[in-house]
């Protein structure tokens, strides 16, 4: 399946990612249920505070969910940067990946490919992790 | 704990990951009287789930349990106590990183 979205949420994770670094930053991108439609990103604080890891803080997490189930949306992306590593998802985010029906996004910000960046999508289902394009829907603004 | 507390019906919110054990069921109740109490009665019900929850007897790092709007690990963790009309809310931390 394709990852559709749109340019301006991609320049806003890309941007994101190079203001928290050196650590890695986190969010999801909601849509309406059922819609697979990335729409509304929310930037997430990354409690860990770390270059080589993230977790959403418990009560933002709470509070995320509480959200999607009072409008009726869902978690379409969940996105976090890898700040050295290449963008392909790691054994810790392969064993902590608890939403099936999600997107898996990353971004590297490595150094190496600057001022390229990479934004690739995961689904992660069962431990499997399988790529899936991404198609970057212009904005004008 | 200094005194006894009867069991009673527990709202139990289960996330997506975990339906598959309670048959798709997004809501579900259990009986207890803490937090240790309603996993075991959880797991009576719904064989495997109790595991996906603790490692060792205690709660698993990446699994969050909240009774009502507190995260269970500020209110004593698995030996948090349950009233009547306590909703508990399961849901798997958003983790993750490059190691």
């Amino acid at each position: 399946m394709t990852l559709r979205i749109r340019a301006d949420i991609v320049a806003k994770i890309l941007e994101q990612s190079r203001a928290e670094y050196p650590d890695e930053c986190c969010g999801v991108i909601l849509g309406p249920e059922g819609s697979d439609s990335a729409v509304e990103l929310k930037q997430m604080i990354n409690a860990a505070h770390s270059p080589t890891f993230y977790e959403f803080d418990s009560k933002d997490l709470l509070a995320l969910y509480r959200e999607l189930d009072e409008k009726s949306k869902e978690i379409v992306v969940v996105y976090h940067s890898h700040t050295e590593t290449q963008a392909y998802p790691s054994r810790t985010d392969i064993a902590y990946a608890s939403e099936p029906n999600a997107h898996y996004v990353l971004v590297s910000t490595r150094k190496e490919i600057a001022p390229e960046t990479e934004f690739r999508s995961y689904r992660i289902i069962d431990g499997e992790v399988t790529e899936e394009p991404v198609e970057i829907i212009a904005t004008s603004s | 704990m200094s005194s006894t507390t009867s069991s009673t019906e527990i709202e139990v919110r289960i996330p997506t990951i975990l339906r598959p054990y309670t048959k798709g069921e997004k809501l579900v109740t259990a009986e207890a009287s803490d937090l240790r109490g309603l996993i075991a009665a959880l797991d009576a019900k719904f064989t495997g789930l109790g595991e996906r929850l603790l490692e060792n007897n205690e709660l698993r790092r990446f699994i969050n349990i909240y009774i009502n709007d507190e995260d269970v690990r500020f209110m004593g963790s698995l030996a948090a106590t349950l009233k009547a009309g306590d909703s508990v809310t399961i849901l798997p931390a958003v983790a993750g990183g490059c190691k």
